[in-house]
């Protein structure tokens, strides 16, 4: 039994270690290994990614999605694909510059999976525990918007240009919310480190804390990966295929591995750092709302193996989101696109974090921390509702003037040219909204 | 010992693409090396195991200044041109303010010359402890809004970036009579 104990106690590395020794190459080695395990897992999650994707927008289109290769489910569809991107000739166009070209597929590859390393799977498994954990993950990840200009660049394509354009303007604008909304955890939890961010939430997660932020992340997420509706950079019906047009074979098979990694890792720092990451707060909750001390999963046996699953469940739970998301809505326009950022998420995330650092200040330390919560979510739905009160007022303003100048314009149409004064209203309601705009 | 192979790499990689910045006749080409440049910096960050600054000089100089360059360069100059003249005669200034920074180091160095006792050469310097590199980003914060310590230089770098902030807005603003039209 003591035996059977120590066996899911250790982790393997603890092992290695025992068997090993101290000696300070182990440590390189343990490190070396570390790291290829975490990237292996990466690398191919893809394929099962990629599948999950097709098959789940398949049934939102009422369709049966990839079927034939591999069974009944087509499980093997994407690894039959995979190998054919595998061999298919990796091509470089006369004209293009040839080390951006080459560099570009790599570095957004390298920088989607330097992100995992401190994203944490379960207790006491994480690559390294910085104590900038959070701040680590936004500047690595900074790193993709190079790769995308080297790519739109070096392919000297007029598409691909305009590709880098649009998603450089896209990802440096939606990362200002993005690290602002992040901002709010950090006050919560005191910490950037990933693991002390989960620590905070034993007992609530920060989605029912501070809802409004876990939003305003989740918007910019879905922007800074590029997926619908945010989706620009590669709208084919606009630009053929934005940065990568001039790709093929395995470099262009490395955009789409880095695109579905980083959004994986994405659903991952969602679950992180707004669901408690591989700790079960809301068992906890319910528990400490009877008085019953919190379950914590990294001293309890098998504690590490329920967090693992704990995890994969809620990391895929998000990801399902983000697929059910792209299955569901159009894509936006590109002046939509920067207006909402730029006019109303990062005014809105500004107020958001003043309010939460000021309100966090005020409540006095015996409040406890359901307490702490339950004023925080109070401010964050007050916060909320004043937001969409705004927005409907401002909406019946300009509908109201659109109105008035509607029926000036028609009333004039009628002296006009009476044959056709009531033909089509949507003419005249663009008749309006240009007068609008001539004012 | 490995310290210092990594530091002889950092730095070569550095001014290596600094050189390659300022020789480079492809404006787009020489923005990249600047990223380089930029990125041994931070590498020189992470060896003084400083990770908040090194992660800082990613974000900011890489993640946004350069992308600013990059798009300064794109929007203005005819950017597929492969090669440009240079297009102002200002290199005999330049070569006077590089050489007067030069100067300058060279006297501060100078003054504190030699840096560590020579038998510390190639010697593994006394590590810093784990409490203050934890610590680390939390002392930082306290210090820039302390009053005892740098509270008056962050608020005016604050004060500084709002009326760039400002003066951006008003440069963009299109010209009332365009708009009346």
């Amino acid at each position: 039994m003591e035996f059977l104990k120590s066996l899911v106690e250790l982790t393997l590395f603890d092992y290695l270690r025992q068997v090993w020794g101290n000696a300070a190459w182990v440590e390189v080695v343990l490190d070396i290994i570390g790291v290829v395990v975490v990237s292996t897992f990466c690398l191919l999650v893809v394929v099962f990614l990629i599948w999950l994707e097709r098959k789940v927008i398949a049934r939102i289109q009422d369709r049966i999605g990839p079927n034939r290769v591999g069974g009944k489910y087509g499980l093997l569809q994407t690894v039959a694909d995979v190998l054919k991107l595998l061999s298919k000739e990796s091509f470089t166009p006369a004209d293009a510059d040839k080390p951006a070209y080459n560099a570009a597929p790599f570095l957004i590859v390298i920088s989607a999976l330097l992100m995992w390393a401190v994203l944490p799977f379960a207790p006491g498994v994480v690559g390294v525990d910085l104590n900038i954990g959070l701040f680590y993950i936004l500047s690595v990840s900074s790193i993709s918007v190079v790769s995308l200009l080297l790519a739109g660049w070096g392919s000297n394509n007029k598409y691909a240009l305009l590709g880098a354009f649009r998603s450089v303007a896209q990802l440096v604008s939606y990362e200002v919310p993005m690290i602002l909304s992040l901002v709010v955890p950090i006050l919560l939890a005191r910490s950037m480190s990933t693991q002390d961010i989960i620590g905070a939430q034993l007992v609530a997660p920060f989605m029912f804390v501070v809802p409004l932020s876990a939003i305003i992340f989740f918007i910019s997420s879905l922007a800074e990966t590029g997926r619908t509706p945010f989706d620009l950079l590669e709208a084919e019906s606009e630009i053929v295929a934005g940065f990568h047009t001039e790709y093929s074979g395995m470099k262009f098979g490395m955009f789409f591995l880095a695109e579905f990694m980083s959004t994986l890792f994405m659903s991952g720092l969602f679950a992180v750092v707004y669901w408690g990451g591989w700790s079960l707060p809301i068992l906890n909750m319910i528990l400490s709302l009877f008085g019953v001390t919190p379950i914590d999963l990294s001293v309890i046996a098998f504690g590490r193996l329920i967090g693992l699953v704990v995890f994969f469940v809620k990391m895929f739970a998000v990801y399902f989101v983000y697929i059910w998301i792209r299955g569901t809505l159009p894509r936006v326009r590109v002046d939509q696109l920067l207006n909402f950022n730029w006019k109303f998420l990062v005014p809105l995330t500004l107020v958001l974090v003043l309010v939460v650092a000021v309100v966090d200040k005020l409540i006095p330390a015996e409040m406890g921390v359901l307490g702490r919560a339950a004023i925080h979510l109070m401010t964050n739905l007050l916060i909320g509702f004043g937001t969409i009160e705004v927005l409907r007022q401002s909406a019946r303003r300009k509908r109201l003037l659109v109105e008035e100048v509607e029926t000036a314009v028609s009333h004039h149409d009628d002296h006009g040219h009476g044959d056709h004064g009531h033909d089509d209203h949507g003419d005249h309601a663009m008749h309006g909204a240009d007068v609008v705009a001539a004012h | 010992m490995a310290e210092q192979i990594i530091f002889v790499i950092l730095a070569v990689l550095t001014i290596g693409s600094a050189l390659a910045v300022v020789t480079n006749r492809n404006l787009f080409r020489s923005a990249l090396a600047l990223m380089v440049t930029f990125l041994g910096v931070a590498g020189f960050y992470v060896l003084l195991e400083a990770g908040f600054l090194a992660a800082s000089q990613l974000l900011v100089y890489i993640g946004a200044i350069s992308i600013l360059i990059i798009f300064a360069i794109m929007m203005t100059r005819r950017m597929m041109q492969t090669s440009e003249a240079s297009f102002n005669a200002q290199w005999g200034l330049g070569l006077f303010a590089a050489m007067v920074v030069l100067v300058i180091l060279g006297f501060v160095i100078g003054n504190y010359w030699p840096l560590a006792p020579a038998d510390m050469f190639l010697q593994t310097r006394t590590p810093v402890s784990d409490a203050v590199i934890e610590n680390s980003v939390v002392e930082l914060g306290k210090a820039i809004v302390s009053p005892n310590a740098f509270v008056l230089p962050f608020e005016l770098a604050s004060i500084l970036l709002l009326a760039a902030l400002i003066g951006s807005i008003v440069v963009a603003w299109p010209p009332q009579e365009e708009n009346e039209a």
